[in-house]
């Protein structure tokens, strides 16, 4: 017997079991794209994350029946996307040049995020930033700014991409990010914060030229 | 503490990891700081406007390759 409370007791998984069109079609709707940006970050070519997306949902169908509700419908079905999505990089690493970005990258370090230039010798900040406040929330929130963001998140080395995909985009909580990627939590963090400082600057340059 | 230390709390300080003494440090100095208390809310915003990718609408060729995928799976069942 199954319960609200009860980690296994979950309507949408039902929903799905029984073959309940909508339920799949709701589940696309909110996850394909975090889910597409997700397999870019790894593959770095459309059509090959496209393939990984696609395989992920068949994957995710197919093993509806041995799925034990441990984790959440969601989580397990990223965690399927990401092991994909890897075994594909893997795959196809030698023909992928973008494969070979995930090994210079910088993640982890902790080099200042905000220019020393924009503090005094005492560091407090010389060069601050000024108060988005007075911008109108119609272009904070534009189209144009969110285009501004999205090349933002393109620049980002991959470490910090996916991060920044997974607790922003996809809104996993931090403890679900890390045991998905298997990385500690403080290395979350430190791609977080790197992440999330390179869109605040790119914002800055749009938002205060 | 100073600006250039602060900013670069700022994950830690969202994340509610830093110890009580820390935060109570960092809380005083984002009292006192235009600054910092700007930059904060502006990786509040950040975070905000990157949440909005997750409302870009499935292409309608792939929703409809993935509802067939799904009618198939069905009716293999």
């Amino acid at each position: 017997m199954r319960s609200v409370g009860d980690p296994s007791f979950d309507s949408e998984l039902e929903a799905l079991r029984a073959g309940d069109e909508a339920a799949f079609q709701s589940l696309i709707q909110r996850y394909h794209g975090p889910m597409f940006r997700l397999a870019m970050n790894y593959v770095g070519d459309r059509g090959v994350a496209e393939d990984v997306v696609q395989e992920s949902w068949l994957t995710c169908l197919r093993s509806l029946d041995r799925f034990e509700g441990r984790s959440s419908l969601k989580t397990w079905l990223f965690g399927i996307l990401v092991n994909v999505a890897r075994s594909r990089r893997r795959k196809e690493s030698r023909i992928l040049p973008f494969a070979s970005l995930w090994r210079r990258d910088d993640s982890d370090s902790h080099r200042p995020t905000v220019d020393r230039s924009r503090f005094g010798s005492d560091g407090m900040w010389s060069d601050g930033p000024r108060s988005w406040d007075n911008v109108p929330e119609s272009k904070v929130l534009g189209a144009e700014t969110l285009q501004h963001v999205r090349s933002a998140i393109d620049t980002l080395p991959p470490k910090q991409r996916e991060v920044i995909l997974l607790r922003d985009v996809a809104g996993f909580e931090a403890g679900e990010v890390s045991a998905l990627l298997g990385i500690s939590p403080a290395n979350e963090r430190v791609r977080l914060h790197r992440a999330r400082a390179t869109v605040r600057q790119k914002l800055e340059e749009y938002l205060n030229p | 503490m100073n600006c250039r230390q602060v900013v670069e709390l700022m994950t830690d300080y969202l994340e509610g990891v830093l110890s009580t003494v820390e935060r109570a440090r960092f809380e005083d100095h984002i009292a006192g700081c235009d600054g910092c208390r700007a930059y904060l809310a502006q990786l509040r915003t950040a975070r905000t406007i990157v949440g909005q990718l997750a409302d870009e609408p499935v292409p309608a060729a792939v929703e409809r390759e993935l509802l067939e995928a799904f009618r198939s799976w069905r009716s293999a069942q």
